[in-house]
């Protein structure tokens, strides 16, 4: 189902079942394996960190496991990619729409995109990812990026 | 026939939870018979383009006085409420 999804994620950018203290380490982590394998400008972690502060992207799901899709503007971006965390423990990212409010998230899509409403495949499939909470649970239980891979293309 | 309403769309860069957003919004009320024009923005850029707009639908905090209906919401994003919104989105458009 989620195509676009699975080729856009690179093994090394798939971060499985880890342990971060905050929503900083996640989003630098990611970039700088997706600045690694050259999808990225070494500035993404950096610009994507301070976006998240003034424009969060925590978002509260149906199934109780959160997720955030920390993204930034298109000059910080090669091609365009995805990088995957999921997480051990809960990290607190803010609500998008009530940035006051934290929201404990399980799962973190690093979007890199590159273009203005070219990724809207990818955007879309991954929403319809978020708002199935079996699939969410499913991904969190996945170890390895072929089990997270076979769990996205179902 | 009507002129189509136009809904504003906004978050924080424009690219990317607008994007899903505005498609969504499209599909939905294409379904239902209804045409509407939507145009992403970011948040900052909402209260210069508000004038244009019959609607703002946005998934991140904008002024509240823009003279122009604000809905906020994820539900686009994570399908919670997403019927109670698009049932507001079409009570706003027929004001």
């Amino acid at each position: 189902m989620s195509k676009i999804i699975a080729e856009l994620l690179q093994p090394s950018c798939v971060l499985l079942n880890r342990t971060y203290e905050n929503s900083e380490e996640i989003i630098q982590a990611v970039g700088a394996e997706l600045y690694k394998a050259g999808f990225v400008k070494e500035t993404f972690a950096q610009a994507a960190i301070e976006r998240e502060k003034n424009l969060p992207t925590g978002l509260p799901l149906a199934g109780g496991l959160n997720a955030a899709i920390p993204h930034t503007e298109i000059e910080h971006v090669i091609k365009p990619a995805l990088g995957l965390v999921t997480l051990a423990k809960e990290v607190n990212f803010q609500n998008m729409v009530s940035p006051s409010e934290s929201v404990p998230v399980r799962m973190v899509f690093v979007l890199a995109l590159e273009q203005p409403k070219a990724q809207i495949e990818m955007l879309q499939e991954i929403a319809s990812v978020l708002q199935n909470p079996v699939l969410v649970k499913r991904l969190l239980e996945a170890t390895t990026f072929e089990k997270a891979i076979e769990v996205l293309r179902q | 026939m009507d002129t189509p309403k136009r809904i504003l769309v906004a978050c924080g860069t424009a690219i990317a939870t607008s994007t899903v957003v505005a498609k969504g919004i499209e599909e939905i009320l294409k379904e239902r018979g209804i045409q509407v024009i939507t145009r992403q923005c970011k948040a900052s850029e909402v209260r210069s383009l508000a004038g244009d707009a019959d609607l703002i639908v946005t998934t991140t905090p904008v002024p509240s006085d823009l003279g122009v209906p604000v809905i906020q919401t994820l539900a686009f994003l994570t399908g919670i409420g997403k019927e109670e919104v698009i049932e507001q989105i079409i009570s706003e458009l027929q004001k």
